[in-house]
């Protein structure tokens, strides 16, 4: 059953990849605010996104 | 919509279709009497098309610069289009070949029209066709609007769109003039599935950039789901379709696997078309259109989450559940089944959550059609997913293996589950997207919800019984140990089933034609929602003619 010195490293490999991004999640507070993050998405605020400056990106917003 | 595009972008997407007509054309010409010789025109074809239209419109005015303070649409509403044209050429297709099995002769005297070969123009054009049109044009959607962030390209997301229908079509036309790779949902052969994996590439690239640039600190739950059918089934994509072709001037090709070690890789891959692609991708969907068609947030939002994590730990092992009692290892047959039960709990989950959020607005669910196409897109993914996992347990697989039963169950994922929350999202987006107060009929959304329905029960219940007729006559003996029946007697036991499989379907391509004819209508008559505003504009865009104030 050659093929599963093959496939298993691979979903392993995947796996990692999945653990090292759940990791990351973790780090960056993605999970700090569950109840917003669910009711935000319902917020009508009209159909344009928020308009920062463009030189502002994600890290100006987090303090 | 070439007129969005900036003079650089043009001349981008000019030269793009530049290379893709030249590459079809050195196809073409090295591929001379071979099925690959005819894609290269094909692509050759489609190229210039590209290039004609976009060279077209290379004088025309530059867009305003306010476009960057609204989302970019184009993409979307073209994906939700080629979803619905896809829906009723692969559902037709489906109802054609489900009445050949009734009635043999129903076909043209001609290679091209045999079951072999329209059977994958059925299978690739509802999954690949409808699905990922549907999941590209929800998911570019989706990650803008909860990133609240424009994408940050007007040239990737329309590569990917047509990219991706360009394998879509180089598939189907592959497959009526005999090629095939064999391999369920992995027939195209190696230079089309090359393709896909740029494609595949640039999208999840794009997804990326998207999130990167995002103005939502949190990266919501249905962007993951999204990411992670992007990203698994290209993995998977790569490693089943590695292939040596006989020459790089002809379409042929031999797997680098052979034997139970292909069969292994294929159903790794397989299974993993339904879990990532069909399940993680569309529950992507649910996540985001339920929540916003019923106006009240996911019941459990941690329990999305886990859900997530759960499904894409749990189900890339399931795969050898499709090879129970075949020459694969008792233990690797074990191990798929084993992860196959334990799904279970991650997938109710997300049934369970999906339901639960409808507590408060059950009497929407009533009123409002294309909310209740997502209810019972939710309860029919529950239903499934528990079948799968039943189904997965080896005895049981020994009735159900290569019966009706497993048609049964894929179908009702299909048209219950990932059909009918495609039709849901579809129809909850395309009036936000064309900016109309409404579907052009509501009565026509109730229609096609019945005929779904309808459509889906009748085939399911059909296969249920034809499948476990199959299971049990050919497991039935005689007093003295010898099979008391033949195959052919099985057979000739399925005919009244395959007459009402294909009525069922029947019903559920009749629904998906009337989609289709109420979304074009929607965006060529309905009335425009009028936004209230308190400054003149005239932008597109709906914004001032000076930014405002900070």
């Amino acid at each position: 059953m050659n093929i599963l010195a093959l496939l298993i490293p691979v979903t392993l490999a995947l796996g990692i990849v999945g653990l090292l991004t759940f990791f990351w999640t973790l780090r960056n507070g993605q999970y700090d605010d569950l109840t917003g993050d669910a009711e935000r998405i319902l917020f009508e605020e009209s159909e344009s996104p928020l308009r920062p400056s463009k030189t502002t990106t994600i890290k100006d917003h987090i303090q | 919509m070439i007129a969005q595009l900036t003079k650089s972008e043009r001349h981008s997407g000019i030269f793009l279709s530049l290379v893709i007509s030249i590459a079809g054309f050195l196809l073409a010409i090295v591929g001379r009497g071979d099925p690959l010789g005819f894609h290269g025109w094909m692509i050759l074809a489609v190229g210039a098309a590209f290039l004609v239209a976009l060279a077209r419109q290379l004088d025309a005015p530059e867009p305003t610069e306010d476009r960057n303070a609204s989302y970019y649409d184009d993409p979307t509403k073209v994906g939700i289009i080629l979803a619905l044209c896809w829906a009723v050429v692969g559902m037709g297709m489906g109802v054609w070949i489900a009445s050949m099995l009734a009635w043999p002769d129903l076909r043209f005297d001609a290679a091209w029209s045999s079951f072999g070969r329209l059977r994958p123009i059925h299978t690739s054009g509802v999954i690949f066709g409808f699905g990922g049109n549907a999941l590209i044009a929800t998911s570019f959607h989706v990650m803008q609007r909860t990133s609240r962030a424009r994408m940050p390209s007007q040239i990737s997301p329309w590569f990917v769109l047509f990219g991706f229908n360009l394998f879509c079509i180089v598939a189907a036309s592959g497959y009526l003039i005999g090629v095939t790779q064999s391999k369920e949902y992995a027939e195209p052969e190696w230079y089309a599935d090359l393709w896909l994996v740029l494609v595949l590439v640039v999208y999840f690239i794009l997804y990326l950039r998207t999130l990167a640039r995002r103005n939502e600190p949190h990266i919501y739950v249905a962007n993951w789901y999204y990411m992670a059918f992007i990203l698994v089934v290209a993995v998977l994509h790569i490693v089943n379709n590695s292939a040596v072709p006989v020459s790089f001037f002809g379409a042929k090709s031999y797997s680098a696997f052979s034997g139970v070690q292909d069969a292994m890789t294929q159903w790794w891959y397989g299974h993993n078309a339904v879990a990532f692609f069909l399940t993680s991708g569309f529950l992507g969907m649910l996540y985001y259109f339920l929540p916003k068609r019923a106006e009240r947030p996911i019941y459990s939002y941690r329990l999305s989450i886990l859900s997530f994590w759960g499904i894409t730990f749990f189900y890339i092992w399931a795969g050898s559940h499709h090879l129970h009692y075949t020459a694969l290892p008792h233990w690797v047959q074990t191990l798929g089944m084993t992860f196959s039960i334990m799904l279970l709990v991650p997938s109710w989950a997300s049934a369970g959550n999906a339901l639960m959020t409808l507590n408060g607005a059950w009497h929407k669910v009533r009123s409002d059609a294309t909310l209740r196409f997502m209810m019972v897109a939710a309860v029919f993914y529950g239903l499934s997913t528990f079948e799968g996992s039943f189904m997965a347990i080896r005895p049981v697989n020994a009735l159900s293996h290569y019966t009706d039963w497993t048609v049964g169950h894929v179908h009702a994922g299909a048209m219950g589950w990932v059909a009918l929350i495609s039709f849901g999202s579809i129809y909850a987006l395309a009036p936000v997207l064309w900016r109309r107060k409404n579907i052009y009929s509501w009565k026509a959304v109730e229609w096609h919800f019945w005929l779904a329905l309808s459509g889906t029960v009748v085939y399911v219940f059909a296969m249920w019984n034809s499948g476990i007729i199959q299971g049990l006559m050919w497991r039935t003996y005689t007093e003295s140990g010898t099979l008391q029946y033949s195959f052919i007697d099985s057979l000739v036991a399925m005919h009244p089933y395959y007459i009402a499989r294909t009525f069922g379907g029947f019903l559920f391509l009749l629904g998906a034609i009337i989609a289709l004819w109420n979304i074009v209508m929607t965006i060529r008559h309905s009335p425009k929602l009028e936004p209230e505003l308190d400054y003149p504009t005239s932008s597109e865009a709906q914004e001032p003619a000076v930014p405002a104030a900070e």
